[in-house]
């Protein structure tokens, strides 16, 4: 267990000592919600839809969190380069410890990046119906950080080098937070687009996080939170699986 | 003495590729011992089987009286290594990456900031003990790696190519503090080098491996009678010979170029 809580904080450390990654992953966030949030707001409110802004905040929330989540986990491909990981394999501790260690960390350090947006999202106008669920929105914020840093984790696990990472961003990052509820709302969709918007796992945090800051769930919040911790744990096993095959 | 390595008869092959051939040898406890041979002849394979990293095709380890394949976390308390390529952590502080890997290893609070000053002391960083390792040069690095090493107290030290890329002077003092260690604590040295001079000046007795056979195996001063050359190095020449060595893909190349065979066949 000690060495699950030292490998956390190490990501930690290494997450507040990086002012510069921390804005950097801001901006991408910022922009979207920005020019959508204010851009598509007028024709939203015509279609009699409401207020997009607060439509949109939880999806860039979530947007904002998959990105460092799956970052997080792929680090293990920098450790593994410039050699920290060697370090960790021939400590007397077992591969589950430090694959725990370092999903937690990464998970909460994805976290603190979805917090660090919320506070962006509140101080350009976004509107909270009932502060109470505050802790609900924390819990969805941390079980999509969890979710992805374990996708990153099983991906980082398998990649040999850092050229993968645009593959990964693009083909799988994106489409997973395109295809979801994050920008647009499931009613009303062509029903193929709808179908691959129920099989995304995103669509369930953004929902559970939507729910939460504007009490009304497209879900249940029982759907949202079962899903993404039945998820979690599946990726969790099989990022800790391809992590015990790592070789040196 | 009993001896803290022994290695029987051990093989490592990756496919039809026999990386280390039916290799015997014992290191006595307190020994420094040099592990000698050209690029790709098995040592760091060896060294890999040594500290649990990798499984050996056949043959039987033993690590301070353990197995390295079925009593892996024994083993690895038994040891402290230094690898061929730095391991340390550049964005925490020196004085952080000895306190993780104190840690990692269970050495008490109390003892871990004790072990860690008086060994920063030995290697000289106490004084930069709160720099980032990104800011150490090579040779601090190095140092660094050999005192997180002996944070948990091995009675064993693997060093695989400890020195390379370092000036004459760094060199000089990591092995004054290696034999420091090894007379004082009776922690038992086992490394590879490059540098013949280095295993000539430090290591009680060698062992020269090529083609992941051990050639020769004898003090240095028996080796350089043996062959009549005057230095270690012209003995390690006429052991091995002259030819230069194309360096072998490495193990985790060619472990890599098989699973894509065994997939492309369908198998996996």
């Amino acid at each position: 267990m000690r060495a699950v809580y030292v490998l956390c904080v190490r990501q930690l450390k290494r997450y507040v000592r990086s002012p510069a990654r921390i804005v950097g992953s801001l901006g991408q966030p910022v922009v979207f919600l920005l020019a959508l949030g204010f851009g598509l707001g007028s024709i939203f409110k015509r279609a009699g839809a409401g207020n997009y802004f607060d439509f949109v905040a939880p999806g860039i929330i979530a947007m904002g969190i998959m990105f460092t989540a799956v970052f997080s986990g792929i680090e293990i491909i920098w450790d593994r380069q410039f050699g920290f990981l060697k370090e960790t394999l021939v400590a007397p501790v077992s591969r589950l410890e430090i694959v725990i260690g370092r999903v937690l960390g990464g998970a909460i350090v994805a976290m603190l990046q979805g917090f660090a947006v919320f506070i962006v999202c509140i101080a350009f106008g976004f509107r909270i119906h009932n502060w109470a669920l505050l802790p609900v929105a924390l819990v969805f914020m941390f079980l999509i950080s969890l979710l992805f840093t374990s996708i990153g984790t099983a991906i980082g696990s398998v990649l040999q080098d850092m050229q993968g990472f645009p593959l990964v961003m693009n083909f799988l990052v994106m489409p997973l937070f395109f295809f979801s509820d994050a920008l647009f709302p499931m009613k009303g969709l062509p029903k193929i687009l709808e179908g691959a918007l129920r099989l995304n796992p995103v669509t369930y945090g953004v929902d559970g996080l939507r729910g939460a800051f504007s009490s009304a769930f497209a879900f249940s919040i029982i759907t949202d939170f079962a899903v993404l911790i039945v998820l979690s744990a599946v990726l969790l096993s099989i990022g800790s699986y391809l992590f015990s095959r790592i070789q040196l | 003495m009993s001896d803290m390595i022994v290695v029987q008869d051990l093989v490592k092959n990756y496919g039809n590729f026999c990386a280390v051939n039916h290799i015997s040898f014992a290191v006595p406890e307190g020994k420094i011992f040099g592990f000698l041979g050209p690029n790709g002849a098995g040592k760091t394979t060896t060294i890999k089987m040594l500290t649990t990293i990798l499984e050996p095709t056949s043959g039987t380890l033993r690590v301070n009286g353990h197995d390295p394949v079925r009593e892996r976390k024994q083993v690895r308390r038994s040891f402290g290594i230094v690898f061929q390529d730095p391991s340390l952590d550049d964005e925490l502080t020196a004085l952080e990456n000895m306190d993780l890997h104190g840690a990692l290893y269970g050495v008490p609070r109390g003892e871990r900031l004790k072990g860690t000053q008086s060994l920063l002391e030995l290697v000289g960083l106490w004084e930069r003990r709160d720099d980032f390792v990104k800011q150490y040069s090579g040779g601090m690095k190095r140092r660094l790696e050999i005192a997180r090493a002996l944070l948990h107290r091995p009675r064993i030290l693997f060093l695989d190519e400890p020195t390379i890329g370092l000036d004459p002077q760094t060199r000089n003092h990591i092995w004054g503090y290696i034999d420091t260690l090894s007379k004082e604590q009776n922690v038992t040295v086992f490394f590879t080098t490059h540098y013949m001079e280095e295993a000539d000046r430090v290591a009680a007795e060698v062992a020269v491996i090529d083609h992941g056979k051990i050639v020769a195996q004898d003090t240095p001063a028996a080796l350089k009678q043996q062959t009549s050359a005057p230095t270690l190095e012209d003995a390690f020449i006429a052991l091995t010979g002259h030819a230069i060595r194309e360096e072998e893909a490495n193990a985790t190349d060619r472990m890599r170029m098989m699973r894509n065979a065994w997939r492309g066949a369908g198998r996996r």
